[in-house]
């Protein structure tokens, strides 16, 4: 999708944070990408990589963590983790639109100091 | 040697900015009494002949408005102008998709207090636009019968995200070989929460219950509106 944008808003909020704490440098930044997000996590990481240069997380870690996509099934009422693009409960076969978990994007963590 | 990094929890949505925008038009939109519509679909779908239709006849039917999303030109906006009510283009240079704040400022020239129903046509593309939320109310996908059956298994994530599907020129299934069916079925396996219509802009094809689902939403709103 356009990974250099998110790119731009992780490393600004990774910034504003080390400011706010008065610290020169983010030494790693931990991120979560939900497998609905849209984002490629690999586009995402040479995002970073290219922007980051000359700002506090100038050689920076990017730890980026993939949220596998989690639904609800309706029938057993419980949560499942889906095996391809359908949907389908693996115990009663009953198809979910109720997505719990997978849309996440998210700066989560930084290390400064 | 400066002191060891420190751990700070951010907890931040990298879409943040826009989603702010959303909450903010999507009360906006709510104050105003009017249902916004964000469709979606691959590029020549037949999004725009269908809100034309969707313009002369429901428009007799209730107020409608339009912001309609480009690349370039106003084309689309000029097809669609001249229905009774107010059409905005929105021509976005070369971002792939419509955001929060390009609808704000379209809105502001609409007096959506004067509306039902707008219609927000995203521009045409199944990748992207399924990210961004603009604050709609309903989000429907447009599947032409002339791009095959199997569009839901490639784009998953617009139809899951859609509170309908429409399977648009019914009048051309024939001669493109559309096997009804399938696609029912794939639509149906990607996005069960959807509501499915077929119809043919061109023969007025099962315009009518699209028409009928157009109502509801605004008689939905109304009704909510007198609740809250």
């Amino acid at each position: 999708m356009h990974e250099a944008g998110l790119a731009q808003a992780a490393l600004d909020a990774a910034a504003a944070r080390a400011r706010e704490r008065g610290a020169a440098r983010v030494y790693r930044m931990t991120l979560r990408v939900g497998d609905l997000s849209g984002v490629v996590p690999e586009a995402l990481r040479f995002a970073l990589e290219a922007l980051s240069p000359g700002t506090k997380a100038d050689g920076a870690a990017f730890d980026i963590r993939v949220v596998p996509v989690e639904c609800h099934c309706p029938a057993c009422d419980r949560p499942f983790r889906p095996a391809d693009i359908v949907y389908a409960c693996p115990d009663c076969g009953r198809l979910s639109a109720d997505v719990r978990q997978g849309h996440e994007l998210e700066l989560v963590e930084v290390e400064v100091s | 040697m400066p002191a060891s990094p420190t751990a700070v929890l951010v907890g931040e949505n990298l879409k943040a900015r826009n989603d702010r925008q959303a909450v903010v038009n999507r009360e906006y939109f709510r104050a105003a009494g009017v249902v916004a519509l964000n469709l979606l679909s691959s590029p020549g779908s037949g999004k725009t002949a269908l809100l034309e239709r969707t313009l002369s006849e429901f428009g007799q039917r209730r107020r409608v408005g339009v912001v309609v999303g480009d690349l370039q030109t106003d084309n689309d906006a000029r097809r669609l102008a001249g229905r009774g009510g107010p059409v905005v283009p929105i021509t976005t240079g070369t971002v792939c998709h419509l955001e929060a704040d390009m609808v704000a400022r379209a809105c502001a020239g609409i007096d959506l207090a004067g509306l039902d129903l707008l219609v927000i046509e995203n521009v045409g593309n199944l990748v992207c636009p399924a990210s961004f939320d603009l604050g709609e109310g309903a989000r429907v996908v447009v599947l032409s019968t002339t791009e095959g059956e199997d569009k839901p298994l490639k784009y998953p994530r617009a139809f899951k995200t859609a509170q309908a599907v429409v399977v648009s020129k019914t009048d051309l299934a024939a001669a493109a070989g559309f096997d009804r069916d399938a696609a029912l079925a794939n639509i149906h396996a990607v996005a069960p929460q959807a509501t499915v219509f077929a119809l043919s802009a061109r023969t007025g094809d099962g315009l009518g219950r699209w028409y009928d689902y157009l109502d509801g939403l605004v008689e939905g709103r109304r009704r909510s509106a007198d609740a809250g």
